[in-house]
């Protein structure tokens, strides 16, 4: 089949994935529902998903998730024209929510990198800042994780198309993590996890691997950074640089994470 | 548990060896047994096939916010005391699937039938945790005719509870997070127990407290105590109320929290909480659930599940209108005055066993005693002489 829009009779709703800046992974996380892929399909009508599939439908959507930061002035652009396409616009993924890991930029001068990495850095057009979707457009719902999980994607889509409100909880990973039992790696052995002040929904995997959890969910709601920032680096001996950098790792461009780790890094300088 | 008495008890002396005769004759009997083992460096209670997984040759080391399991030349088990999990999971699991359905035309049809829980032997409850099981049969109505007139009794609790034996091992060794001996629990478990042991070294002292206890008993290899044997496991329980790790005094406390509800130190504790709810979550008494429900893509299917939620979570009582508790100070005041005051009125008990878990799994170290010492210190009104609400202690 080539790359030309067949217009198809559905009564399905329509899902689209999109793609900004980011390493697919999210994407891959729907590709690998395996268990569940058909019954998405069967769901919903797959309209335009590139990693996928070549077919396109085309809009509106019914459903769109987009993956990805907004990074490039053609994406700062094409965020608009998703926004217009799509009826609930789902964020997923910490690029899509926070910036993610490349918003490290933001807090240094994009052209000085841009040369010490690039030979001919002027065909490079780029954006000083990585920035999430929802501060270019409305986002309808916003799913953590670096990268998501896939039952709380499933969850998402099932509690849309049934009408309900998805059970996305904003606790903190201990929940889980003390849910499945699991030894607390913080208290039983002194690793700095970030499991106090970040986000549910990866079913507590670092801790199941008898390691921190470094806050790739994000921030919970309504964190006390400050609290955890005083044991990490009192008692467990962690540096102010690395609070920062613990911080900024996947979600540092994302209240209140930003404003904590610059706070660290101010301790840092002086 | 079946025919459990309050009066006098036969005593035994079972050798080291016997202990495996133990676990096997449990397990002929089909029972589920569930002992402390060593899992990652942490005492957790876990599903045991033979009597060398219990842990044994380790000791632990804790604080406010630190565990550490070192390793013991004592080669014995339960030279340890409490781990950052209590028996509660195995009567009130963490996750259960209530029931799921179908729609068939305009009907839900039921698919599920209620979950059946093992028959569980649980060898090596602390007395801390006996009590809080027993703190546990009131909220959700196992052999409390009271409870369960006054609201719904949770199924598979009082199933899992009916077909369970208990075995208490009694403490000689007592962490510095614990305060048992405050709260009446322990160092000695008294009641509710099928078998309670106390280790004497070469062995244990066992007494039974049920029939079924004492079945068990018939089966093993056990012999009459001499008289310094049991005089000698009365001393290492007395020794070890004197090396309590920490006290509480329960005296009148809800109306000091009544007197103290706007005190600055609430603030202060606020500032610390993480609002993590690591403490509700390890705490054997601590019962609160969630219940969501969940529907299948590809059919139309929903299940019902509950979850352990914590009145510490900003989500746990959130409401159109918000949170009803929407501050760390409120959420944690509200725990506290729960666990120590509150629970009186709502079920005729303390909510607090003083097993310390609190304390040591706190990831900052959030303490319990010192919040209400604080309190108290800080009290301008002197009620040692009223009547006071509730005895203090437990079930008393
Ligand atoms: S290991 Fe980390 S996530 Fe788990 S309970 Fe401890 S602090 Fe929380
Ligand atoms: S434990 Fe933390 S870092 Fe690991 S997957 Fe979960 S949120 Fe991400
Ligand atoms: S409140 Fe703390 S000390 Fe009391 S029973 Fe619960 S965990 Fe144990
Ligand atoms: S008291 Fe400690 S364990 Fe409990 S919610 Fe606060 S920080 Fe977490």
């Amino acid at each position: 089949m080539s790359g030309i829009t067949i217009p198809v009779q559905t009564d399905k709703p329509k899902l689209a994935v999109y793609k900004f800046s980011s390493c697919d992974g999210c994407q891959l996380t729907l590709l690998n529902l395996e268990d569940h892929i058909l019954d998405i399909a069967g769901a919903v009508e797959i309209s335009f998903f590139l990693e996928a599939r070549r077919r396109v439908l085309p809009p509106p959507y019914d459903i769109g998730l987009i993956e990805g930061s907004i990074s490039t002035p053609e994406e700062e652009e094409r965020v608009h024209q998703v926004r217009r396409d799509c009826k609930y616009l789902i964020a997923i993924g910490a690029c899509a929510t926070s910036g993610g890991i490349q918003s490290l930029r933001n807090w240094a001068n994009v052209k000085e990198y841009a040369d010490l990495v690039y030979p001919s850095p002027e065909y490079l057009k780029t954006l000083e800042t990585s920035t999430p979707v929802a501060a270019h457009v409305f986002v309808d719902f916003e799913l953590r994780g670096c990268p998501i999980n896939g039952d709380q994607l499933l969850e998402v889509i099932s509690a849309l198309l049934a009408g309900r409100k998805p059970n996305i909880p904003s606790y903190s990973v201990c929940m889980e993590c003390k849910r499945k039992g699991l030894p607390c790696v913080l208290v039983s052995k002194g690793e700095p996890c970030l499991g106090p002040i970040t986000q549910a929904g990866c079913d507590a995997l670092c801790p199941g691997c008898s390691r921190a959890c470094y806050g790739c969910f994000g921030p919970m709601g309504q964190p006390n950074i400050n609290a955890l920032g005083g044991k990490l680096t009192g008692e467990l001996k962690q540096s102010n640089r690395d609070m920062k950098r613990m911080l900024r790792t996947f979600n540092g461009y994302l209240e209140p994470f930003k404003q904590a780790s610059d706070y660290y890094e101010r301790l840092e300088k002086e | 548990m079946t025919g459990v008495d309050q009066g006098v008890q036969d005593v035994w002396f079972l050798s080291m060896q016997g202990l495996g005769h133990m676990v096997s004759t449990l397990r002929d009997k089909m029972y589920t047994v569930v002992a402390p083992t060593a899992r990652d460096g942490v005492i957790t209670f876990a599903e045991i096939d033979s009597v060398d997984q219990i842990a044994a040759g380790v000791r632990d080391e804790m604080g406010p916010g630190k565990y550490r399991l070192i390793d013991d030349p004592l080669s014995r088990p339960f030279n340890y005391v409490v781990g950052q999990d209590s028996p509660k999971r195995f009567f009130f699991p963490p996750k259960l699937e209530l029931v799921s359905m179908h729609i068939e035309g305009k009907r839900f049809v039921l698919d599920s039938t209620a979950p059946k829980p093992p028959k569980l032997a649980i060898l090596g409850v602390r007395p801390c945790d006996l009590a809080a099981i027993h703190v546990q049969d009131r909220v959700f109505g196992y052999g409390d005719q009271a409870t369960a007139e006054r609201c719904e009794t949770d199924s598979y609790y009082n199933l899992a509870r009916k077909q369970s034996l208990l075995i208490a091992v009694n403490c000689t060794q007592p962490s510095s997070t614990c305060f048992c001996d405050s709260m009446g629990t322990g160092p000695r478990a008294k009641q509710g127990f099928d078998l309670s042991m106390t280790e004497l070294g070469g062995g244990f002292i066992l007494r039974a407290g049920s029939d079924d206890g004492r079945a068990i008993v018939s089966e093993l290899p056990v012999r009459e105590p001499s008289p310094s044997e049991v005089e000698l496991g009365q001393l290492k329980i007395d020794q070890a109320i004197e090396r309590m790790g920490r006290h509480l005094d329960t005296d009148h406390l809800m109306e000091l929290f009544d007197e103290q509800i706007d005190h600055p130190s609430w603030d202060e504790v606020a500032k610390r909480c993480m609002s993590c709810s690591n403490c509700t979550m390890v705490c054997p008494t601590c019962f609160c659930s969630t219940v969501s429900d969940s529907n299948d893509l590809a059919t139309d299917a929903a299940t019902r599940t509950r979850h352990w939620e914590s009145c510490f979570t900003h989500q746990f009582s959130y409401t159109t209108a918000g949170p009803v508790r929407g501050s760390t100070r409120a959420r944690y005041r509200h725990w506290m005055r729960h666990k120590l005051g509150t629970w009186w009125h709502q079920f005729d008990s303390s909510g607090c066993v003083g097993c310390g878990r609190c304390i040591t799994w706190c990831p900052v170290g959030i303490d319990i005693t010192e919040q209400a010492h604080r309190l108290r210190h800080d009290r301008n009104t002197d009620h040692s002489q009223d009547e006071p609400i509730r005895e203090r202690g437990l079930m008393v």
